[in-house]
């Protein structure tokens, strides 16, 4: 079966786990922005949390389905409509052949989820169906949605979609604050600041500016102070510039010293900025929910605390699939 | 004058996060630091450990990503701290490698677009990229600049950024080294197979996008091949691999064509051929050393 693609939305990507493994030669992992969400409406359908679904930024597709089947949409807050008319999120939608499925506007985050029974079912390029439109690789001949395009959807093995829960439980899921804290284990280069610039980054108040795709989200604030120096050979001329190294992906550079970058799923895999810190593994998806305008405070912890919130976010994702 | 030996301070490991050790080998770009990134990543990708998700040798530093649920960050900087240690003691710094002939057309009209495209706001807004690079070296014109940047060849230092694109740091005294200041502000655009330079690193974009590397000239055949079409690419869709040494070409327009021809008929091949680089070798003669290593390319 397939869905056919009627309206695009604005930057509609097929995604799933992502592809590891290749970030040695500049290809990210990419995957879905929020797996948390990703996962969840894959656990609605009864796929496995590695299936592929259709990740949504902003404005989504208008698409029919050729078969009956069924459907879940999770994420960023938003209206959803079936044949015209409103139906819930967090929650399975049975679909007739035909039906056609459409969203209105979103009330907050930036990204939601299209899961539907049997997965998104391009072909694996390098071990994983995710997107990845700056090399033409993965998805969908290797770019976002276009109109008139038939997406394939997997046959689920055959299985009718097993019935593991109805909806997600309020209590599971992800909140779309306007203002949140996002925990950072400081490193890399932040010895290259002064410790009013370190001081600067982990207590000011930071907006996150349009400027933010699946590479990574821009913010605006005050300045931080990187410390002079005589450059090393080869590093460039501005304090911020070192010889060019790997990203780490979540790592934070500040060019210039001037809005800060956190660099996200479809990070490019190095360059000649140096990074201060690095958002947690756990902490990952919730830049992945910020809207432009998000105040934004990146809170210090050590690496003993980010391995614990990570036991916690793993705790939470396994929840979703008893 | 370039020192006969390079001794490396003890390298320098922090983290990136709950997923990623970086290891920073030196601060300052050189063929040793390079050549240590590269040892310790093919050391450590020997012991085949469990946990190790991807690494990313880089032109002075080391990236690992690791899953701290299969391995305790602690025992992975253990691990690696004891690589580092091996590879300094190693008694031969040699590397089996390729050597590998790039053809390019310096000074073409569709890089000379982009060029005149992005004059704003350049650190010089008259004449082009090419002017002010051989202004920058003291070099008496953008024609001298051009036969430096092909007549001494290149080691690939490091393969990112975007897909499959090399980092390339010329096999020649500092002193020699041509150094280039980045775009004051990156461009919007490069044509995919644009030659950059940006501080002392060469580069061939692999795909088309954003970039802050001054502009050259365009490599004649691809150097990713998603489809996997050419023969180059049967095994992987990336041609380059950090270790790698390159040799550019310069081809005027008619010979350019041809070899766009061949790409589009599926016939291209890179002239290339296997070679051992000897890192001492390199540092205490590399005049000699340059032209013995490129010797190999000729019996082609």
């Amino acid at each position: 079966m397939a869905f056919n693609i009627l309206e695009p939305g604005l930057a509609t990507s097929v995604q799933d786990q992502g592809r590891l493994g290749y970030y040695h030669v500049g290809i990210p992992q990419g995957g879905a922005m929020d797996q948390l969400s990703a996962s969840m409406a894959n656990a609605l359908v009864g796929n496995a949390a590695s299936d592929a679904v259709l990740e949504c930024a902003y404005l989504g597709p208008k698409f029919t389905t050729d078969a009956d089947t069924v459907i879940a949409i999770t994420g960023a807050p938003v209206a959803i409509f079936v044949n015209g008319t409103a139906v819930e999120q967090w929650t399975r939608l049975p679909l007739t052949a035909g039906d056609e499925v459409s969203f209105g506007m979103l009330t907050g985050g930036t990204r939601y989820y299209i899961a539907v029974h049997g997965g998104i079912d391009v072909p694996s390029v390098l071990g994983s169906r995710s997107t990845y439109a700056l090399g033409a690789l993965g998805g969908l001949h290797g770019r976002t949605l276009a109109a008139g395009d038939t997406v394939p959807v997997g046959d689920g093995a055959g299985t009718p979609p097993r019935e593991r829960r109805e909806s997600i439980p309020d209590e599971l899921r992800p909140a779309y604050a306007k203002d949140i804290t996002v925990r950072v284990l400081p490193g890399l280069y932040d010895h290259r600041l002064t410790a009013h610039g370190m001081d600067t980054l982990v207590t000011a108040s930071w907006t996150l500016t349009p400027v933010a795709d699946r590479t990574g989200l821009r913010y605006a604030g005050p300045d931080v102070e990187w410390q002079p120096r005589t450059q090393p050979f080869g590093a460039g001329s501005d304090p911020s510039n070192i010889v060019d190294a790997g990203y780490a992906i979540g790592s934070i550079q500040v060019p210039g010293g001037k809005e800060p970058i956190v660099l996200h799923r479809d990070a490019v895999s190095g360059g000649g900025y140096a990074m201060v810190a690095t958002v947690i593994s756990a902490d990952m998806d919730l830049v992945a929910r910020s809207a432009p305008g998000t105040q934004t405070h990146f809170e210090p912890v050590t690496m003993d605390q980010a391995l614990a919130a990570r036991a916690d976010a793993a705790r939470i994702r396994r929840a979703v699939w008893v | 004058m370039t020192p006969t030996t390079q001794h490396l301070r003890a390298a320098r490991y922090t983290w990136g996060g709950d997923e990623f050790l970086f290891v920073e080998i030196a601060e300052a770009m050189s063929l040793t630091a390079n050549f240590t990134a590269n040892a310790m990543a093919s050391a450590l990708a020997a012991r085949t450990v469990d946990g190790i998700v991807d690494i990313c040798p880089a032109n002075a530093s080391l990236l690992v990503r690791f899953d701290p649920d299969v391995i305790p960050p602690g025992s992975l900087e253990e691990l690696v701290r004891d690589i580092e240690h091996e590879v300094a003691q190693l008694s031969e710094q040699t590397l089996e490698t390729r050597i590998v002939e790039v053809p390019v057309w310096y000074d073409d009209p569709y890089t000379g677009e982009t060029v005149a495209r992005f004059r704003k706001g350049h650190q010089r807004p008259e004449g082009t990229d090419l002017d002010f690079a051989a202004e920058e070296n003291g070099l008496p014109s953008a024609a001298e600049f051009i036969r430096r940047h092909h007549s001494s060849p290149w080691l690939v230092s490091m393969v990112g950024f975007v897909a499959g694109l090399p980092f390339m740091f010329q096999i020649v005294p500092q002193e020699e080294q041509l150094e280039v200041p980045k775009y004051l502000s990156p461009r919007t655009d490069t044509p995919p197979l644009t030659v950059g330079h940006g501080g002392c690193f060469a580069c061939v974009y692999s795909v088309r996008g954003a970039g802050g590397y001054q502009m050259f000239g365009i490599a004649a055949a691809p150097i990713f091949d998603p489809a996997q079409r050419l023969a180059d690419f049967e095994d992987f869709m990336i041609f380059f691999k950090p270790g790698d040494i390159v040799k550019f070409k310069p081809v005027g327009e008619e010979e350019y064509r041809a070899i766009q021809a061949e790409v589009a008929a599926g016939t291209f091949t890179y002239r290339q051929a296997p070679v051992t680089f000897d890192l001492q070798r390199a540092l205490d003669n590399p005049t000699t050393y340059n032209r013995d290593i490129m010797e190999t390319l000729n019996g082609l």
